[in-house]
């Protein structure tokens, strides 16, 4: 088994509140090896999205250590803190707000590259840039260069936030409901560009859902973890989870999803 | 049974500096009593503009130039909605039909209890004493499954995203409707939360036997909800049919890629494909059917003039020159629920 990129060693988080602390994650034990994918499933106030920030060194956890490559992170200084914040990236929910809307679309590419010397020069900015958009299927590349965000759709505007958390060729991808916004066939374009990051880059990706089937659809060869109110309920192979679910929640979270089949999805129902 | 809502030929355009955005395209579908709709589509395919238009809540820039939008009232009268004055729509709204707003969240006045919010939206409709006000609003508080001591004290922060829909949807029956129109009813809510807003509505509309049109980009919503499906595209609807017509034997490419795009919870991981490209310019539609240039069956005739609906089946329309087989979709993981 090769060494985990990512290691949460029984991280947990309090906030500290007037009425009291709440623990919004508990104890939480993870890890994920390159290339692969860790789906984390929860419901609003879960902690997933706590967890997510925890991985990413955005969130200091109140107990627990964070490795990566083998490294705990709060000891990473200098170049090797900078190679951290590079090898992992993170993609928000909303493209509406996690875009500037005064950059362009090459001026919010072209930053993080000039920034940390990816490449040099106008033109070699630009012909990464052009890159970047054919990497995340927005072609022709040309024509999305001068766009700003309110210039593009919401399915468009998250490719542009793929596309710029891929310009420092991260180690790893956190997507916290990076597609819940998105109409379904937008969706699983996206998806489908992400699975190809991780099968032609060996990309790891994090992805944070409160949906079990879109878990099922980019996890089935990789790991699914189940949080409830701050803990981690079920963990296991994807396929494991999705079709023989041990834990009770994780049982009531599959009951409730809504099937795309009358039959199935009304069995009293008269027929038609 | 007599339709309570026939709209016929409706057009909606927004005025823009760019020129008329057709928004929604010789729409017509009837609508009868106790029957539930859903209108499909991507963003932008003009379903929301559709259901505001229903009730003439579209703002300022929309205008509907052409169409009827005929409605059945209580007492046998056949009404164009598109045609009542201020006072008259004032007195039809909420008392013969009701909208629950997209976006729960948003639509609820964050300064005011939920109990202020509910009165006033009866007052604004009827004239009613307080204690039948109050025993109303507590009646339709437990009908939506909430408990009337809890919520109706309650400022909208104090709910969560659930219970404020259920209190939305609450309030569109205090005046018992014939008809509700709801925009995305489960969007943006948890799965669990989702399972009761649906449960709730299909029980409320069992009991109380009201119309539903709802719109919704999410198709299981439509399996679980809807006796028939109309798929909109390029503000036209472009293939209705009831719910098993619409999910089992799609004719539509577009209906058809629609559903594939859809992550199956049961069975094994298929290969799921997205429909390439995104959807035309409504400022400026192609000539020919909207949907060609992403469609994978388009032949040379599809540039030629838009397809109209054509009868496929019963009570199943398509518009489409080269629509699917009936036989082409398998429903997925048949054998695997018990594997």
């Amino acid at each position: 088994m090769p060494d985990p990129l990512i290691v949460l060693d029984r991280v947990s988080h309090v906030f500290a509140g007037r009425s009291g602390q709440t623990r919004a994650v508990d104890e939480v034990s993870l890890e994920l090896e390159p290339g692969k994918v860790l789906c984390l499933v929860g419901e609003s106030g879960s902690g997933k999205t706590t967890t997510a920030r925890i991985a990413a060194g955005l969130t200091r956890p109140t107990a627990g250590t964070v490795r990566f490559q083998g490294t705990d992170i709060r000891s990473l200084t200098g170049d090797a803190a900078t190679g951290f914040r590079r090898a992992v990236q993170y993609i928000h929910q909303d493209p509406y707000s996690s875009l500037n809307p005064v950059r362009d679309v090459f001026g919010t590419l072209a930053a993080p590259l000039r920034r940390h010397r990816v490449v040099r020069g106008r033109e070699e900015v630009r012909r990464r840039a052009l890159e970047l958009l054919t990497d995340v299927d927005l072609t022709p590349p040309e024509n999305f260069l001068g766009k700003y965000p309110h210039q593009l759709s919401g399915g468009q505007r998250q490719r542009v936030a793929v596309a710029r958390a891929l310009t420092l060729a991260p180690r790893l991808i956190i997507a916290d409901e990076a597609t819940s916004m998105l109409d379904v066939s937008i969706r699983i374009s996206l998806l489908n560009v992400l699975l190809r990051l991780r099968d032609d880059r060996g990309v790891a990706f994090l992805f944070i859902t409160h949906d079990l089937a879109l878990a099922k659809y980019f996890g089935w060869h990789g790991t699914t973890a189940v949080m409830h109110e701050g803990r981690l309920v079920e963990h296991g192979p994807t396929p494991r989870v999705i079709n023989e679910p041990a834990h009770e929640y994780t049982q009531a979270l599959l009951a409730a999803i809504p099937l795309p089949d009358p039959d199935r999805a009304r069995p009293r129902a008269a027929s038609w | 049974m007599k339709p309570i809502l026939s709209v016929r030929d409706l057009a909606v355009e927004y005025r823009t500096a760019a020129g008329p955005v057709r928004a929604v395209r010789g729409v017509s579908f009837d609508v009868h009593p106790g029957e539930s709709l859903a209108l499909i589509g991507e963003s932008g395919c003009g379903k929301t503009t559709l259901g505001l238009a229903l009730l003439r809540l579209l703002p300022a820039p929309a205008s509907t130039p052409s169409g009827e939008v005929l409605y059945r009232r209580r007492d046998g009268e056949v009404v164009d909605l598109l045609r009542l004055g201020r006072e008259e729509l004032r007195r039809f709204r909420w008392s013969e039909a009701a909208m629950v707003f997209q976006g729960s969240m948003n639509s609820l006045n964050p300064l005011l209890p939920v109990r202020d919010q509910m009165r006033d939206t009866v007052l604004a409709h009827r004239r009613m004493p307080a204690a039948e006000i109050r025993r109303l609003t507590e009646d339709v508080l437990r009908k939506v499954r909430l408990d009337p001591a809890r919520v109706l004290a309650a400022y909208p922060h104090e709910l969560s995203g659930g219970m404020k829909q259920r209190v939305l949807i609450a309030m569109s029956l205090l005046l018992d409707p014939q008809v509700l129109v709801l925009d995305e009813p489960t969007t943006a809510l948890d799965i669990r939360t989702q399972r009761a807003i649906v449960d709730v509505l299909r029980e409320l509309r069992e009991r109380l036997g009201f119309a539903m049109i709802f719109v919704s980009h999410d198709l299981p919503l439509a399996a679980e909800l809807a006796d028939r499906v109309a798929t909109m595209y390029a503000g036209r609807i472009i293939e209705l049919g009831g719910v098993r017509d619409i999910f089992y034997r799609p004719r539509h490419p577009y209906t058809v890629g629609l559903l594939d795009a859809v992550p199956p919870i049961v069975g094994d991981l298929p290969a799921l494909v997205s429909i390439p490209g995104g959807p035309p310019s409504l400022l400026d539609l192609p000539v020919g059917c909207p949907f060609r240039s992403r469609c994978a069956h388009a032949q040379d005739d599809c540039a030629a003039a838009e397809p109209g609906l054509e009868q496929v089946g019963v009570v199943h329309t398509a518009a489409c020159y080269h629509i699917v087989p009936a036989d082409r979709r398998v429903i997925r993981g048949e054998d695997v629920t018990n594997a």
